[in-house]
């Protein structure tokens, strides 16, 4: 089935048949002073060359440096299968089409991706995605305020160590709701967030407490003991994960006793390209007692009239089409050709092959901070086990090294300082598994001439 | 044709209302509704213990077709919300005036109930609404 726009012949024989002069003329009813006026600020249309010409430049501009920077958006190696597949003219359309009767492969693909994302978090069910980790922890909040009948309060427990730019979302996505977030510190020891830091919340009322592992700091939170503290004083648990990590950590839906109730995260590092920030997509789990309050589309597997099994979106009466103002949340799409990418990158890599990138990070990243650490000027911030990033305290401003450090053609990692001013001059370093051991030798040598060039000066 | 029992109180809105003994106030949604729905698959009941208005919308009812918000008929405290609804949304559809009741509520107000339509009224509202 096409998705293509009217041709200029059906845009003529529908105004013919409704007996309109022009296009124009269907929106007479609306007042002049109302109607949007042209986008002045937009520049004039550049023909596909002159765009062509133009990206190339600019990405000409950025060079192929050597990238060890994380902090939620991660470099991982994409088989070439993958997008080859996703370009694929089935997939590569503009709109994600629903339609029961005309896109099973597409719903099909939905529920697999469902399925990988279920079995990956431990949990009974998967929507079909959101526009971003961030959003979707946006939405997870509003969720768990849905979900916990018993709590009026609308209070979430947020830690530090939760990425800055999410909590940043949060308040936009969520703080017009009324809902209150409330920051919990880190240890400064270990990085991670306590138990300690959550006994003055005993006995008040608190809807949720967010848990991201890793957290920002790459870090490994006490999750068992974190969700068993929460689930006791009446608490919900909300996951962030990175999905990459549940390949070797233990899948939220088995944390503590009981499991978290809501997990969502940032899907990226599932074969999507960093491509300067985005389209990513968000993703979110949940319980099945719960289902009913998560936002999104959520895509069905069943058997017709024959009873062939076949595919079809599901539980709609929670979708704003139906409930109107009522509707979980005013999301009623999803990121469809970046899930299609997840989908079939975890398909070809598989869970034997997601577990090697996974063991393979952690690998990469602790050689990484065991060959910077030896840099005079350069300590670890934080003890404890860690994924694939961790925080570095230089003895000087960031700015200056990572500045240096890009003049040799490496992205040396994400100055936090501004974020978490207590930490002084902190670094966030990554590796993946695209990161060989040349090159962390390469930047541990870059970095030791940076800081002795700079000691000398 | 519907079944209108002559000892229950309606809104409009199609829920029906039942003065206990003990003063409370059972509440569900009426035989009409249940059939102009079609098959439930889902009830979310209140909470015992949630404060409810007059006219308020506290319990969602959702069908193969479509999913409708249930409007108190009392101002009042709910006491209890029928659990069995959760694993068989169909008591409903068997029986809207008895095992499918949705909430009990202790109202503020008793005369708030005895201002709502008899049954002769609401009959009298379903033959205008199908004209």
């Amino acid at each position: 089935m096409p998705f293509i726009p009217h041709t200029a012949d059906d845009i003529r024989d529908m105004l013919t048949a409704i007996g309109a002069r022009d296009t124009e003329a269907l929106f007479d009813e609306i007042p002049a002073g109302l109607r949007a006026r042209a986008l002045d600020a937009i520049p004039p249309a550049l023909s596909e060359m002159e765009v062509g010409r133009l990206m190339s430049a600019r990405a000409g501009a950025d060079g192929q440096p050597l990238n060890f920077i994380g902090a939620g958006a991660y470099e991982h190696h994409v088989p070439a299968a993958v997008w080859a597949i996703v370009t694929r003219g089935e997939f590569y359309s503009a709109y994600t089409p629903y339609q029961a009767e005309a896109s099973q492969g597409t719903l099909q693909l939905l529920y697999e991706f469902q399925s990988m994302m279920a079995s990956l978090t431990g949990m009974a069910a998967s929507n079909a995605s959101l526009y971003d980790g961030a959003t979707a922890l946006g939405e997870a909040c509003l969720m768990a305020v849905r979900a916990h009948r018993k709590s009026k309060s609308q209070r979430i427990l947020v830690p530090a160590a939760v990425n800055p730019a999410y909590r940043d979302v949060l308040q936009a996505v969520a703080g017009g709701q009324n809902l209150a977030f409330e920051l919990l510190p880190y240890d400064p020891r270990g990085g991670t967030t306590t138990t300690a830091s959550l006994e003055k919340y005993r006995g008040e009322d608190i809807t949720a407490l967010v848990v991201q592992q890793p957290n920002f700091f790459g870090s490994l939170e006490d999750v068992d003991a974190l969700t068993d503290w929460a689930h006791e004083a009446g608490m919900l648990v909300i996951a962030v994960v990175n999905p990459v990590s549940l390949a070797v950590l233990k899948p939220p839906g088995e944390w503590g006793t009981t499991g978290a109730d809501i997990v969502c995260g940032e899907g990226q590092p599932l074969g999507v390209p960093l491509s300067s920030g985005g389209p990513y997509f968000g993703f979110m789990t949940t319980r099945m007692e719960h289902v009913r309050q998560m936002p999104g589309r959520i895509v069905g597997r069943t058997v017709d009239l024959d009873g062939k099994p076949g595919f079809t979106l599901t539980l709609q009466a929670r979708e704003q089409h139906i409930r109107r103002s009522k509707a979980t949340s005013n999301i009623c799409t999803n990121q469809g050709l970046l899930v299609t990418a997840a989908t079939i990158y975890m398909s070809l890599v598989g869970p034997r092959g997601l577990a090697q990138v996974a063991s393979t990070c952690v690998q990469r990243s602790a050689v990484l901070v065991a060959a910077l650490a030896r840099v005079p000027g350069v300590r670890v911030a934080f003890d404890g086990p860690r994924f694939h990033e961790a925080v570095l305290l230089l003895d000087r401003p960031v700015r200056g090294v990572l500045e240096a450090l890009a003049a040799r053609g490496i992205v040396g990692g994400c100055d936090i300082s501004r974020d978490y001013p207590s930490l002084g001059n902190a670094l966030l370093v990554c590796a993946t598994e695209t990161r060989t051991l040349q090159d962390i030798e390469t930047y541990a040598r870059a970095l030791t001439d940076v800081m002795q060039s700079a000691a000398a000066a | 044709m519907s079944n209108v029992p002559a000892d229950l109180r309606f809104l409009k809105s199609h829920e029906w209302a039942r003065l206990e003994a003990d003063g409370t106030i059972t509440v569900g949604i009426s035989d009409h509704a249940q059939q102009a729905l079609g098959d439930l698959v889902f009830v979310e009941a209140p909470e015992a213990g949630r404060r409810v208005s007059a006219g308020e919308g506290c319990a969602v009812v959702e069908s193969v077709k479509a999913a409708s918000d249930v409007y108190s008929p009392v101002s009042g405290e709910v006491i209890a919300g029928n659990a069995d609804l959760g694993g068989q949304p169909e008591l409903i559809n068997q029986d809207p005036y008895g095992a499918g009741w949705i909430m009990r509520i202790r109202p503020d107000d008793k005369a708030q109930f005895a201002a709502l339509l008899d049954a002769k009224a609401y009959e009298a509202a379903l033959a205008a609404e199908t004209h």
